[in-house]
């Protein structure tokens, strides 16, 4: 599904990534792991379209998209999360959701102007939509709330939900995990899975939270100074000795 | 008595003009709100809707048709079409070629794009006031005849009204319609939108379109109320309009509403109990104070550093 082929991105004289190599088939979670600072988050804008890389191919069903605006790689089906929350914070919870379908909806503004029966059809479908996926992550009574005022980790679940409703294939979750406590992230590891076991969405994560990571991935890639180290399964990486003395240091 | 109706008709005058000013304050604000720019060719968009209805009026007379509700109304749409076009047009020339570069470029775009307007207009009708007719005449008045009476025009109650129906119109669609929503959801986070797959463009459009509908509305009501226009009619206005969006914190729709009655009234009221060459002092004063005090404005919210 995405295949990224010896990507490196030069900042000046900053080389941030460095030939790295990545791929998530269908119905897959792939993880990229690896230092602070190891280039991961920059790969992840590459690959999203925030940055035009300096070199490398990133292939997204077999279609070149590197260098392409990021509105157009989204429309092909790949949605992110940034490390911070961002959020429409003085929008309701449930606004949220309905104008990350905007693109869905009817684009005739004379439609919507008259109320035709087709708009209100519309409009209703999206409205269910939103209630499900609200339902789904546990944010249904919290609908009409004014999203920026909400817990953090329930700010977490709703962006999930709002990337969610554009029907992704491919989901990037940019440290998802981040601030939550431990019974938030075990929720959230609940419902990475079931993403992919019940939606068929493959998942590309960033994440510092070992035991996440270690639990829902696939497949693993560390990267470290923007170079790839290892890739492989969960217990390949584990066991990898560059991983372990990039992570420990050297004994 | 005779205090009070003094009062109430500096009152009347003072939310005749501030309406109006809150009309052109909306678009200033609602540009402002999405892409963090000031749009200074505004105050021509006003203008220019000022003379498309008064042309439009002209012509309507030539072809003889005397029914006012009918003149005003082809009045208002030809304003509001020529000057939404010209409003997208802007945004289209001056800002979105150079946008997302340094602050000041659009900034002077617009400059240069508001000269072209004035001067177009000077051009094409003559730099010379042109009288504009007085459509709607006659007052109720309240009080003793021979005393001060409290006159309250037909033409100050249209604006009134037409003003509130704009404002209910605009408050329904950002809140409720599809585009609404998007419209507020960039000027939150414009990238995020961007990235959720809203067409960013057609909304910052759609922003510059509804600013300029709104000042043409504005154009043919203050055109009618001063029954005059000439090529600098939207200079003055213009400052007036942006001052009253900043003093009610720019970016936000409820505050141009407050900022320019606050603006009209102060106003109305120094003209009559100081003299009318101080008004404008003690408006722009208002703005540094505002600016010295509460830079948000009255109702702008405290720009919070995003982390």
């Amino acid at each position: 599904m995405l295949e990224v082929q010896d990507l490196s991105m030069r900042f000046g004289g900053l080389l941030a990534v460095d030939g790295v190599h990545l791929d998530v088939q269908n119905h897959e979670i792939v993880s990229v792991i690896g230092p602070n600072g190891a280039g991961k988050t920059t790969v992840f804008n590459c690959v999203s379209g925030f940055y035009k890389p300096t070199g490398g191919k990133i292939l997204f069903e077999g279609k070149e998209v590197q260098g392409k605006p990021d509105y157009k790689i989204s429309r092909l089906g790949m949605v992110r999360t940034f490390q911070h929350v961002r959020l429409f914070g003085q929008m309701s919870v449930v606004e949220n959701l309905l104008v990350a379908q905007h693109r869905h909806l009817n684009t005739n503004l004379l439609s919507g102007l008259l109320k035709t029966p087709d708009y209100r059809s519309r409009e209703k479908r999206s409205l269910d939509k939103a209630a499900y996926w609200l339902e789904r992550v546990g944010l249904l009574e919290l609908a009409n709330r004014e999203a920026g005022n909400l817990a953090y980790g329930q700010q977490r679940r709703l962006e999930i939900a709002r990337c969610m409703v554009t029907e992704p294939k491919l989901l990037m979750l940019d440290e998802p995990a981040a601030g939550l406590n431990p019974a938030e992230t075990n929720d959230l590891n609940q419902l990475i899975m079931s993403l992919k076991e019940d939606y068929n969405v493959s998942v590309l994560l960033i994440e510092h939270d070992m035991s996440l990571v270690m639990d829902i991935s696939d497949r693993i890639t560390v990267i470290n100074q923007g170079r790839p180290l290892a890739s492989g399964t969960p217990d390949d990486v584990r066991q990898n000795d560059d991983v372990i003395k990039a992570y420990l240091g050297e004994a | 008595m005779q205090d009070l109706l003094y009062f109430s008709q500096q009152l009347v005058n003072g939310l005749t003009i501030g309406s109006a000013y809150a009309l052109i304050a909306i678009g200033y604000t609602m540009v402002y709100g999405i892409i963090g720019m000031i749009n200074f060719a505004h105050g021509e968009i006003y203008m220019i809707g000022a003379y498309t209805a008064l042309i439009a009026i002209t012509g309507l007379a030539t072809l003889g048709v005397a029914w006012l509700p009918v003149i005003l109304l082809v009045a208002l749409i030809c304003a509001v079409i020529v000057s939404s076009s010209m409003g997208w047009a802007v945004e289209r020339v001056a800002y979105r070629p150079v946008r997302g570069r340094h602050r000041l470029i659009p900034l002077i775009s617009a400059i240069g794009m508001s000269i072209f307007l004035q001067n177009y207009v000077h051009l094409a009708q003559g730099s010379r006031n042109i009288g504009f007719p007085a459509l709607i005449d006659g007052s109720f008045r309240f009080g003793a005849p021979e005393s001060f009476q409290l006159s309250l025009s037909y033409m100050q109650i249209t604006i009134f009204i037409t003003t509130l129906i704009c404002m209910t119109l605009l408050s329904l669609f950002i809140s409720r319609s599809r585009i609404g929503r998007a419209c507020r959801a960039v000027s939150q986070d414009l990238g995020m939108a961007n990235l959720l797959g809203i067409d960013t463009n057609r909304i910052i459009s759609a922003t510059f379109v509804i600013g300029a509908s709104l000042a043409a509305v504005a154009g043919l009501l203050l055109g009618m109320y001063y029954g005059s226009v000439d090529p600098l009619f939207g200079f003055i206005a213009g400052l007036k309009a942006f001052t009253a969006a900043v003093l009610g914190g720019i970016g936000s729709i409820p505050g141009a509403m407050l900022g320019g009655l606050i603006l009209g009234v102060s106003e109305s009221m120094t003209s009559g109990y100081l003299s009318g060459e101080y008004k404008d002092v003690v408006s722009f004063s208002l703005l540094i104070l505002i600016l010295l005090f509460k830079p948000t404005g009255l109702l702008g919210k405290p720009e919070v550093e995003k982390i």
